[in-house]
């Protein structure tokens, strides 16, 4: 996709960024009546980001994000049953409920995982660069994080990296201020996160993150960057999200006004206005009609997954090896020895 | 005396010992703001009452450890959260390389007093963040690590481990932190590296601590429906491990059985059974038995994650399966 967006590519951004923050409120929902469990981390707020990133790439580049990847997921074009059955823990999940709203993932559309130790992700990012180079495509990888992920170890080791071997990937960080409760000039020293990257020497950018065209437009020329042999890039897009880190977070350390402040400009009603409403792109009935579709996917997206099985008990063990060995546990007993695998697990 | 959380019982512990010398500082990620103090609440309020040495810090383990142990070197006493055991592996190279080395490597010239408290625990939160690494962090020379099971142990030996020289890993547990018991208002310690036993019987020891205790605690009441009255000894510290007291409960009951929550092969049980073996054998009925976790790399859904965890009933099934035809 270039950069010059004809109507139903832009129709088609406002559609993601919808779906995104309507399937959030309905996990959020989920999650309160107990159907999702453990952390959810919710995009509410940021949906620009993914969506105008993503619009960028090309479907076969690759993808790898932090925990907060419910929008990577969908603006990849994971269907939304299939994530809302994996928030649940079911079998029709993306990763069959062993990952859940942290691990979404989907290796035939090029999206390698959620990861949720901080920072874990990054050098894996690199390192799928490099494979890329190695086997000779043109396949760049796009890395997500947040701005508390740039204080980490491995962020340093990644950008220094893929900077000295010159390889094609965009360090997107979603700036939104925070890491967990913790404000970003309480945890970073340099609070213009793109700064960081000259300490690399590579490329970097910041964009506001709210503005679902001018993520689109940046990503366009770093991908094209990168895709020409010029190297990594390190994108700052700043933004705000509307809800607490995750739904285990009463939020009380963001004040009231601020989180209302922020709220003022919604990246969707003000690409909705500036652009599809301003040129005559869609009319208010049209916007009714698409908020009603979405709503429908969304409502379908729980039946599926609420209808979705539970994964089966005898397949805890699978899995947890790519290749069989001889000895190798296939059973387990929380009282007694374990069963083996009877197979012989030759190579070849 | 008043019936607290453990996570009270930490808390107070964490401000007695502020206040008692004014070289503890306390660090780790999203103590001070994030939920009025803490991910789990510990530190909730602190940073009011002793302004400046409760500090949040950057996501960086390694750093946060790292920093923690220069402090030590320098005379400070850090506390530091690592806020779960998960995240303690991003720190790994410091607690292994350099926190657990300084003191000998360097010929006893170097102290490194500095408490590293994390909790392990579950809850629906996968693979990367429902681990259990008792045995991993016990396996090293040069480091101490406590895992209290109640809050009056939780307060005595976090006190304990404040006031020691030497690195301490302090491990604590998502599922404990809302568990109640008694604890006095007076000031007490509980001495590093000696276990108690946390009940008296005469059919069977289980040798476990940490979260299993409390589960064993109840399977224990089953049992004792049933007339099978167990020796329950919690170890509190890991290393060192004291296993004195197992020891003699195994030499009147005649049978043991290790409770643990970690993967079973290469666990801690296997280091006690070992133990036991060499030292009680001739006392021994019956081959001792472990209660373990599954190990799988834990799943995220509810019925798998649910299979993987040991809990009362198992240890209930272990102990009726080795007096299967005794009583
Ligand atoms: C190594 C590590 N330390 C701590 C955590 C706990 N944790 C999860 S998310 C998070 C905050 C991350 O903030 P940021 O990178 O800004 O991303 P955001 O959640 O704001 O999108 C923390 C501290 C973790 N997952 N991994
Ligand atoms: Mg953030």
């Amino acid at each position: 996709m270039g950069m010059d967006m004809n109507k139903d590519e832009l129709i088609a951004l406002y559609r993601q960024m919808l779906l995104i923050r309507i399937f959030e409120d309905k996990s959020a929902e989920m999650y309160a009546k107990a159907k999702i469990g453990g952390f959810l981390h919710l995009y509410n707020g940021q949906e620009a980001i993914a969506v105008g990133a993503l619009s960028a790439l090309r479907p076969d580049d690759d993808l790898v994000t932090h925990y907060r990847d419910h929008g990577y997921a969908l603006a990849r074009g994971l269907n939304a049953n299939a994530v809302m059955a994996e928030l649940f823990g079911r079998e029709g999940g993306t990763t069959g409920g062993r990952g859940g709203s942290m691990h979404l993932a989907d290796v035939d559309k090029h999206f390698w995982g959620g990861y949720a130790i901080v920072g874990g992700h990054l050098p894996l990012a690199v390192g799928l660069a490099y494979a890329n180079v190695h086997h000779k495509t043109d396949r760049i990888v796009m890395c997500v994080m947040g701005d508390g992920s740039t204080n980490i170890g491995t962020f340093h080791a990644a950008l220094n990296w893929a900077q000295l071997w010159k390889l094609p990937v965009i360090f997107l960080v979603e700036n939104n201020m925070y890491a967990m409760g913790t404000a970003i000039n309480v945890h970073s020293a340099v609070i213009e996160i793109y700064k960081k990257a000259s300490a690399h020497d590579m490329y970097a950018e910041r964009v506001d993150g709210k503005d679902v065209l001018a993520v689109h437009e940046v990503v366009c020329r770093l991908a094209e960057r990168a895709r020409g042999g010029e190297g990594p890039a390190l994108l700052e897009a700043v933004t705000y999200r509307y809800r607490g880190h995750s739904m285990a977070d009463s939020d009380v350390q963001r004040s009231k006004s601020e989180i209302a402040e922020q709220k003022m400009r919604d990246p969707i009603p003000t690409f909705a206005e500036n652009v599809l409403l301003k040129r005559n792109l869609l009319t208010q009935a049209d916007m009714d009609r698409i908020q009603k579709e979405i709503e429908a996917e969304v409502e379908a997206a729980v039946q599926f997954a609420d209808a979705s099985p539970e994964p089966a008990l005898n397949t805890l063990y699978e899995n947890i090896y790519a290749h069989p060995v001889a000895n190798m546990q296939s059973g387990g007993s929380l009282i007694g020895p374990a069963t083996l695998y009877s197979g012989n697990g030759k190579h070849g | 005396m008043a019936e607290i959380t453990y996570r009270e019982a930490l808390k107070r512990a964490l401000r007695e010992e502020l206040a008692h010398d004014p070289d503890v500082v306390v660090w780790g990620e999203d103590i001070v703001a994030y939920g009025g103090g803490g991910a789990y609440g510990v530190t909730a309020g602190l940073s009011k009452e002793f302004p400046g040495r409760i500090r949040d810090t950057p996501i960086a383990e390694e750093a946060i450890v790292g920093v923690g142990i220069g402090a030590a070197m320098g005379g400070c006493r850090p506390v530091v959260e690592l806020m779960t055991i998960n995240f303690a592996l991003v720190a790994w190279d410091q607690i292994v390389n350099h926190a657990a080395k300084q003191h000998h490597m360097f010929n006893g010239k170097i102290k490194v007093p500095m408490v590293m408290r994390s909790p392990a625990g579950f809850g629906r939160t996968a693979a990367t963040h429902s681990q259990n690494f008792d045995a991993w962090l016990s396996s090293i020379p040069g480091l101490k690590v406590v895992e209290p099971a109640t809050p009056y142990d939780a307060k005595g030996l976090l006190k304990s481990a404040i006031r020691d020289d030497d690195p301490v890993f302090f491990i604590e547990h998502l599922q404990l932190y809302g568990t109640r018991g008694e604890v006095p208002d007076e000031e007490y310690f509980i001495p590093l590296g000696v276990s108690e036993r946390k009940r008296e019987g005469k059919h069977l020891t289980v040798v476990t601590w940490g979260r299993m205790l409390v589960e064993t605690m109840k399977a224990a009441k089953t049992l004792s429906d049933e007339g099978v009255e167990l020796d329950v000894i919690d170890l509190r510290t890991l290393r060192p491990m004291d296993l004195s007291l197992a020891i003699e409960s195994v030499k009147k009951t005649n049978h043991a059985i290790v409770v643990e929550e970690g993967w079973r092969s290469i666990g801690l049980g296997a280091e006690i059974v070992a133990s036991l073996q060499e030292q009680a054998f001739n006392y021994l009925d019956a081959p001792i038995a472990r209660v373990a976790g599954l190990e799988v790399p834990m799943p995220y859904a509810k019925n798998l994650e649910r299979a993987t965890l040991p809990f009362a009933d198992d240890v209930v099934m272990a102990v009726r399966a080795m007096l299967a035809n005794k009583y």
